[in-house]
Parts: C-alpha cells; sequence; structure tokens
C-alpha cells in the first residue's frame, strides 16, 4: 500500500520541480507578453510607435550595462561600481570634445576599462570579494568624475556627438541599435567562446576549474574590464542623449537597476549560468513596469515597490534550483 | 588506563543507520560509549565517522535505530568553530557570561576569570587579545576549555592534532589526559598511530559505514589496527586472484615525473615520487599521511616551502596551468567539489580543459567538440542520454568516467588519479580499474592514491608508503603483499627502538 503513495508524491514532487524549472526559464518571458497584454487592453496610447520608440530609448543604457553584469554574476560576481563608472565617462566627454567625438569616446572607454581591469586585478589577484572590491570604485569613482567635472554640469554642443542619442539609423535610434548589437555579440561571447565557456565554469565550480587548468585569473579580469567598458558605452550614450555631461547624477543607482535586471532575467546569483536573452528580457519588464505605472499615474514611489515584489518574486523562483 | 566505568554508558547507539542520497553512510552501527573512558574512533575518508558524529550530537536523525543519551555532549571541530575576532575570554564565556548587578557583562571578572582558567592548559596569552591572533594549537586548547566549562559529560575531539606543532601535541595530550583524571568522557578521533596508543582505553573502527571492531585498544595489535581499517571487502576477496592487474608492463626507462623534497609543513615533509612511462605508482598510507597533499603539490595546487617536480627532466613552474602544459593531470578526490562543473553538460565537462586547442580563435568548433567528446564516450563507456545531458544527472561512476575523459582529451603524459573509485558501484569501480591499467599499458605514468589496499595492491606496479608526511618506504615486486604494506604503516609504532634510527629524528615526539 504504501509503494503507490510514494510513487505518486515522487511524481508529485517531479511534476513540481519540472513546473519551477519552467517558471525560472521563461517566467520573464511570461511576465514581459502579460503586461504587453494588460497595457494593449487597459493603456490608452501604449501601442503606438512612438511610444515603443521612447521604451527602448530608454531601457538602451540599462541594457548595456545589464549585459556586463549578467557577465560578472556569472562568475559568482557583482560589479558595485557600474554605475560610478558611467559617471566617470560622462566628465570624461567634455574635456576631450574639443579634439573630436571619437577621441572624447576612446577616452572614456579607455576610463571604463581601466576602472574594469582595477576591478577585476583587485578580486582575481588580490583576493578581494567582488561586493567589496567594487564597492570601493563605487565610492570613488563618482568621488573622481566630480572632481574631474569640478562637480560642474556641462552642456554639450558637438553635433555629431549629440547625434549618437538623438539620430535613427535604418530606421532605429542609434543607441538601440548599438544595444542590440551588443547583445548579440556577448551572447555570442558567453556560448560561443572560450574565454565565455571557461567563465560559466569558473562560475559554478572555481575550485574544479582551477584544478582543470583553466586561466581563473585572466578570465576574472576580462570578465570586470568587459563590464567597465561596457558601463562606460553605456554613460557615453545616456551622456549624449541627454546633450549635457552631468557626473553627479549619471549612473546613479544604476548597479541595482542592472543587477535587478539580470536576476530577473533568470540568472543565478549563485553564478555559473548567464542569461543573455533573460538579462534583454529583464531589462524590458523593468522598463515596462515602470512605464506602464506612470502611464496609469502611479507615483514613482509606488513603482519602486513594485520593481522590489518583482525582485523578490524573482528571488522566490531561482531559489529552488538544483 | 585506570578507569572507573561505574554507571551505564553515557551514550549508547544500536542499529543506527543512516542513508544519504542513496549512499549509506551508517549502516547498522552499534556504539557504546563508558563513562569515564577516551574511546579512539577511527576509520578511513568515508567510514562515517562524521556521520556518527553528527548523530551522537543530534544534528542528524537516524533513519533507524536508537540512540540514548545520559550526558551533556560537547564537539570540538577540526577547525576551531569560535568566534575567531571576538577575544579570548568573550570566546570562553560566550552565552554564559559572568553579571555585574545591572545584568551587564562583568568584562573585569570574566577576563580574571579566563586568565586563571587558561593558565590551567598551558596558555598565557593575553586573554583580551582577539583568538583569531592565536596559534591553532592554543585555539584548540580555548576550545577545549570551553567544553569542559560548559560541564560537558562527553567531549569529541575530531582530529585535534591534525594542524598541531609536535610541541602543541604534547600539551594537548596533557589536558586531554587531565580531563580524563576529571572523569570527562571523550571520544577522540585520529590517524595518528600514537596517539592513539598513549592515551585511549577504546577503539571503534568504522569501515564503509559498519562498525568492523569494538573493544580495548590495548589488546589489539597496531598492526591489526591499521588492517581492520583498510580492510578488504567481500566483493574484493572474490575478485583477488582472478585478475591480471598489475602485472609488470613498463620499460626499465627514465622516470618521466620525478618529483623532490616536496615539503609544505605541517602537510608533508621530503616526500619523493618518481613515476617512469608506463608504470603505476600506488601511495600508501592512512588518511592525514599525506598522499592528497602530495598529489597536489605535484601539480602545483598545493604552496611548497621546499621541493621540485621533473617532467622529463625539466622542472616545472608551482602552478596547475604550467603542470598541466607540462602533461601532468590530476583527477582530484572530490569529485563534487573539485572535479565536475555540475550545470554543464556532459560534453562541456569533458572539454573543459582542452578548450584552446578546441577551439580557433577563441572561437569553439562544436564539430571538433563533438568528435572527441563522442571518441570518449564510447571508449570509456560512459552511460549518457546524450552528451548534452547535465552531468550532474550522472551517477557517480559515469562522472569519474567523464572527468577521466576530461584529462586524456589534454593528452596527459602523467596521471594522478586520486582516489577514482570511492563511492561508485563495484561494476563502474572495476571498469575503471580496467581502464587505469590499460592507460599505463599505453605508456601512461600513473599515480593512483587509494584508501583501498587490495586496490592499490592490485593495481600498482610500485607503491610508495607515506606515514605522517614522509615517505615511509617503497615496495616493489615481492614485497608488495599486504603485510609489508600494513608493515611500512605501522612501522614506527610497531617498534619503538627502531624508530629511533627511522624518520622523525627531529621530532619532539619520539625523544621522550
Amino acid at each position: 500500500m504504501t509503494l503507490p503513495a510514494t510513487k505518486t508524491d515522487t511524481k508529485t514532487a517531479t511534476r513540481t520541480a519540472a513546473r519551477t524549472r519552467w517558471l525560472q526559464d521563461n517566467g520573464v518571458y511570461v511576465a514581459v507578453v502579460a503586461l504587453l497584454l494588460f497595457n494593449a487592453v487597459f493603456t490608452s496610447n501604449f501601442l503606438t510607435l512612438g511610444n515603443f520608440r521612447t521604451q527602448l530609448v530608454q531601457a538602451a543604457p540599462v541594457l548595456i550595462v545589464a549585459l556586463g553584469m549578467a557577465l560578472v554574476i556569472g562568475t559568482e560576481g557583482v560589479d558595485l561600481s557600474v554605475g560610478a563608472v558611467m559617471a566617470l565617462a560622462a566628465a570624461i566627454i567634455p574635456l576631450y570634445l574639443g579634439a573630436g567625438p571619437l577621441l572624447a569616446i576612446l577616452m572614456a572607454l579607455v576610463a571604463g576599462l581601466t576602472a574594469g581591469a582595477f576591478n577585476g586585478f583587485l578580486v582575481a589577484k588580490v583576493g578581494i570579494q567582488p561586493i567589496v572590491a567594487t564597492l570601493a570604485l563605487l565610492v570613488g569613482g563618482r568621488g573622481l568624475a566630480l572632481v574631474i567635472a569640478d562637480g560642474q554640469l556641462v552642456q554639450l554642443h558637438d553635433p555629431a556627438f549629440l547625434a549618437l542619442g538623438t539620430d535613427d539609423l535604418l530606421g532605429l535610434p542609434i543607441s538601440v541599435l548599438i544595444a542590440a548589437l551588443l547583445a548579440i555579440a556577448i551572447a555570442g561571447l558567453t556560448n560561443r567562446t572560450t574565454f565565455g565557456r571557461q567563465l560559466v565554469a569558473i562560475g559554478d565550480n572555481r575550485k574544479a576549474a582551477t584544478l582543470a587548468g583553466l586561466p581563473v585569473n585572466r578570465v576574472l579580469v576580462g570578465v570586470y574590464t568587459l563590464c567597465g567598458v561596457l558601463a562606460a558605452i553605456s554613460g557615453v550614450l545616456a551622456t549624449s542623449r541627454l546633450g549635457a555631461s552631468d557626473p553627479a547624477d549619471m549612473g546613479l543607482l544604476m548597479e541595482l537597476s542592472a543587477i535587478t535586471a539580470v536576476v530577473v532575467g533568470g540568472t543565478p546569483l549563485t553564478g555559473g549560468k548567464v542569461r543573455v536573452l533573460g538579462t534583454v528580457f529583464g531589462v524590458i519588464l523593468m522598463q515596462l513596469v515602470r512605464a506602464t505605472l506612470i502611464k496609469h499615474n502611479l507615483p514613482d514611489s509606488i513603482a519602486q515597490m513594485i520593481q522590489a515584489a518583482i525582485i523578490v518574486a524573482a528571488v522566490y523562483v531561482a531559489r529552488e534550483r538544483r | 588506563m585506570p578507569t572507573e566505568t561505574s554507571a551505564g554508558p553515557v551514550i549508547e547507539v544500536a542499529g543506527v543507520t543512516k542513508t544519504f542520497a542513496g549512499v549509506r553512510a551508517l549502516d547498522d552501527v552499534d556504539f557504546a560509549l563508558k563513562r569515564g573512558e577516551i574511546h579512539a574512533l577511527v576509520g578511513e575518508n568515508g567510514a562515517g565517522k562524521s556521520t556518527l558524529i553528527k548523530v551522537l550530537t543530534g544534528i542528524h536523525t537516524p533513519d533507524g535505530g536508537r540512540v540514548t543519551r545520559n550526558g551533556q555532549i560537547s564537539t570540538i571541530y577540526q577547525e576551531v568553530n569560535l568566534v575567531p575576532l571576538m577575544s579570548v575570554a568573550a570566546n570562553l564565556f560566550l552565552g554564559r557570561e559572568p553579571r555585574t548587578r545591572f545584568g551587564l557583562i562583568d568584562r573585569t571578572r570574566r577576563d580574571a576569570d579566563a586568565a586563571e582558567l587558561l593558565r590551567g592548559y598551558g596558555i598565557t596569552a593575553d586573554v583580551t587579545s582577539p583568538l583569531g591572533t592565536l596559534a591553532v594549537g592554543e585555539q584548540q586548547m580555548v576550545a577545549l576549555a570551553r567544553a569542559v566549562e560548559a560541564d560537558a559529560d562527553v567531549v569529541i575531539m575530531d582530529e585535534p592534532t591534525s594542524s598541531l606543532e609536535p610541541r602543541e601535541v604534547e600539551t594537548l595530550l596533557e589536558v586531554v589526559r587531565k580531563l580524563h583524571q576529571e572523569g570527562i568522557t571523550i571520544i577522540y578521533v585520529s590517524h595518528r598511530m600514537d596517539e592513539l596508543y598513549r592515551i585511549c582505553d577504546t577503539v571503534t573502527v568504522l569501515r564503509d559505514g559498519r562498525n568492523v571492531h569494538s573493544g580495548p585498544l590495548e589488546e589489539l595489535p597496531r598492526i591489526e589496527l591499521v588492517s581492520l581499517m583498510l580492510g578488504r571487502s567481500v566483493g574484493e576477496i572474490e575478485k583477488h586472484g582472478t585478475t591480471a592487474f598489475g602485472e609488470d608492463h613498463h620499460a626499465d626507462t627514465r622516470p618521466v615525473l620525478e618529483a623532490r623534497g616536496l615539503t609544505s609543513t605541517p602537510r608533508i615533509n621530503g616526500v619523493d615520487v618518481s613515476i617512469r612511462p608506463g608504470e603505476v605508482v600506488g601511495l600508501a598510507g592512512l588518511l592525514g599521511s599525506g598522499r592528497t597533499e602530495t598529489a597536489k603539490a605535484i601539480i602545483g595546487a598545493l604552496p611548497l616551502d621546499h621541493g621540485t617536480v621533473f617532467v622529463a627532466g625539466k622542472p616545472v613552474p608551482r602552478n596547475v596551468k604550467a603542470a598541466t602544459r607540462a602533461g601532468i593531470s590530476m583527477l582530484a578526490e572530490d569529485r563534487k567539489t573539485e572535479g565536475i562543473i555540475p550545470n554543464l553538460s556532459v560534453r562541456e565537462n569533458i572539454v573543459l580543459a582542452a578548450l584552446p586547442r578546441l577551439s580557433r580563435f577563441g572561437v569553439i568548433s562544436r564539430s571538433k567538440q563533438d568528435r572527441i567528446v563522442d571518441t570518449f564516450v564510447k571508449r570509456l563507456r560512459i552511460k549518457v542520454s546524450s552528451p548534452e545531458q547535465k552531468v550532474a544527472e550522472l551517477s557517480g561512476g559515469n562522472q569519474q568516467k567523464v572527468l577521466l575523459a576530461r584529462w586524456l582529451c589534454t593528452e596527459p603524459r602523467i596521471l594522478l588519479l586520486d582516489e577514482p573509485t570511492r563511492g561508485i558501484d563495484v561494476g563502474a569501480k572495476a571498469e575503471v580499474q580496467a581502464l587505469i591499467d590499460e592507460l599505463a599499458r599505453e605508456g601512461l605514468a600513473v599515480l593512483l592514491i587509494s584508501s583501498e589496499l587490495d586496490e592499490l595492491l592490485d593495481g600498482a606496479d610500485r607503491l610508495v608508503v607515506l606515514r605522517d608526511g614522509e615517505v615511509a618506504g617503497e615496495l616493489e615486486g615481492a614485497q608488495l603483499t599486504r603485510e609489508h604494506v600494513l608493515k611500512a604503516i605501522a612501522a614506527e609504532v610497531m617498534d619503538d627502538a627502531a624508530s629511533h634510527q627511522n624518520r622523525h629524528q627531529n621530532s619532539h615526539q619520539n625523544s621522550r
């Protein structure tokens, strides 16, 4: 009599496990579709080209940062300095804009690269925990940015540079196009390259990866550097769209938005898995949530609480992974 | 040993069984701890010691059987579980601090009490300094003092001396004796034969989750104790004699691997190992004798004080990457934490170490991967539904084969195998053993570590016996018998006179 009972138990257990796993893998897509349907019915003027355009332009900088964050989280790390790196990039733009937008952008990216490499050095070579190592730059980076900019907001007038944030290419805003291309590139990097696979292996079981002779330190430094460069790209695009260099406000709390998007997108904080498409949808979901609430005239404070609820839900679903 | 075993047992365990994820950690174990005795609990890795301790202390609930406790139990783990950043005195009285009239902690009294108390344990360190600043041995003593002060009737000491200096060991043993005189019952887990025989009254030997022997220690010759710990299982005896495993098939060539004077105090001390192509060299010794450490030192995963590893006569820099490039591969002892990458597929686990070779300009080539994975899945007969199956879903034996395949992909010249057949079923075990033999025949130099003596005797051409981190002897040819190995392992303790010319001339333990 006990045997059939146990059998049913196991069956229910596996079914629950399967359902949980399905939700972990696809929850973010379902949520995005559900939110779109909700808005299609209940929100006026939502399904318009103009609105989608606005949403995507707003989401692009977050996505670019989140892509780097997903890689870092894949190694069981975290990068809290991304917002500060964006501010650094913003502060550097006006210094070199006189010599042409290309040089200005290049220098901003070099700043991101340096900051990222510094983080990577602290984490991989010195062995400081990622959360602490990158906290240093979260605080110091923005300070440095303010020193560089002398604490001032600087209006930018270079038309070529401003075009980056306002113009279209192939019918799409340039920043959105860049974000999309980067997402494809990062997906390729994670799934198709030695670097990507080593990154995932290190995140899943660092001890085993070390004993397998993988270049653990090199990969870690590479991941943080890449994350820094992506944050700088995001800072450049956001500055261009704003039309001004504003190191005090640029990228403020960006690290939290990026981590949220990554986690909501199904990348576990425990490392060993990087979900690029999930991250893209995680960013879109959070953007849609905010847009929906704004369109229904709910204050930002409510939006924040709903975001919190979504994070808790995402972490709750991810909790039962095996 | 004088023991007044007045009342009944303090702890009694009858027919206890405990299973973890299908693996039987304890199998119908009986265990009785008499009041006032020092009871040695011994057994190799995975024999069930930790599980039994956790059942005794109530951390694990047994699946079956009965546990009776008549006293307050306190466990002192190998890794001291105190609060390193708090002061010594605070640690000592954590949770039961002396109070002032106002209910606040009376620091002055606490510190004075602590200092006096610790003096009795031979510790004169400043009790207001953080515990973490003390030497490991002293920390252990604080843990011990704390346990005793908390009115424990039973103190369980799990490998208390494994990281201590010889002088600290002496102090610890003194304290243990003192506690014994005060009537405290002690369970002493250790693999150091001389310590056991110096202080313990009774011994319980666990093997494969079973109690294979319980009785007075004095009546048990040391060699027999070792034999009981390493003993063979019934299945193995039947197989023995029918295998043509391990005949002398290595050529008389120069060694491809030479490790000289590997030293990493206090784990290993001056270990030499050399292996010729096609040779299987076994590392024998008890748990904690430095087997795994030797292998890790060879692959560059253990920081060394001295010693050099040569591959084909050339010194290898001390890091895993360089060692791997030189052709050394190591199958780690702990499959779960040091071997598999659980969330990746069988394919990705196999190609992991060889990734750079299987890609072009950093972009992986699936066709190359699929080809090599297919070859190894067939050759090692790995049972998978598809190479894309998650490696965590495989059985232990198949996971082990996946790891073996990972190393074979890198085309190594030297293969270090740390307990390659632990925790895998009998069928898979025989397959893995046959595979090792086959690989050696193809010219690979193999270092085989095993807790099972018979696996070593059957599989190895030559045995290096380790004891307390030093080479206690090398055996080959006709010397490859059970008796010789056991003698080499137990030698020091069998014959005290001989031990003087033997090793350890500079060790304090023997000068006594």
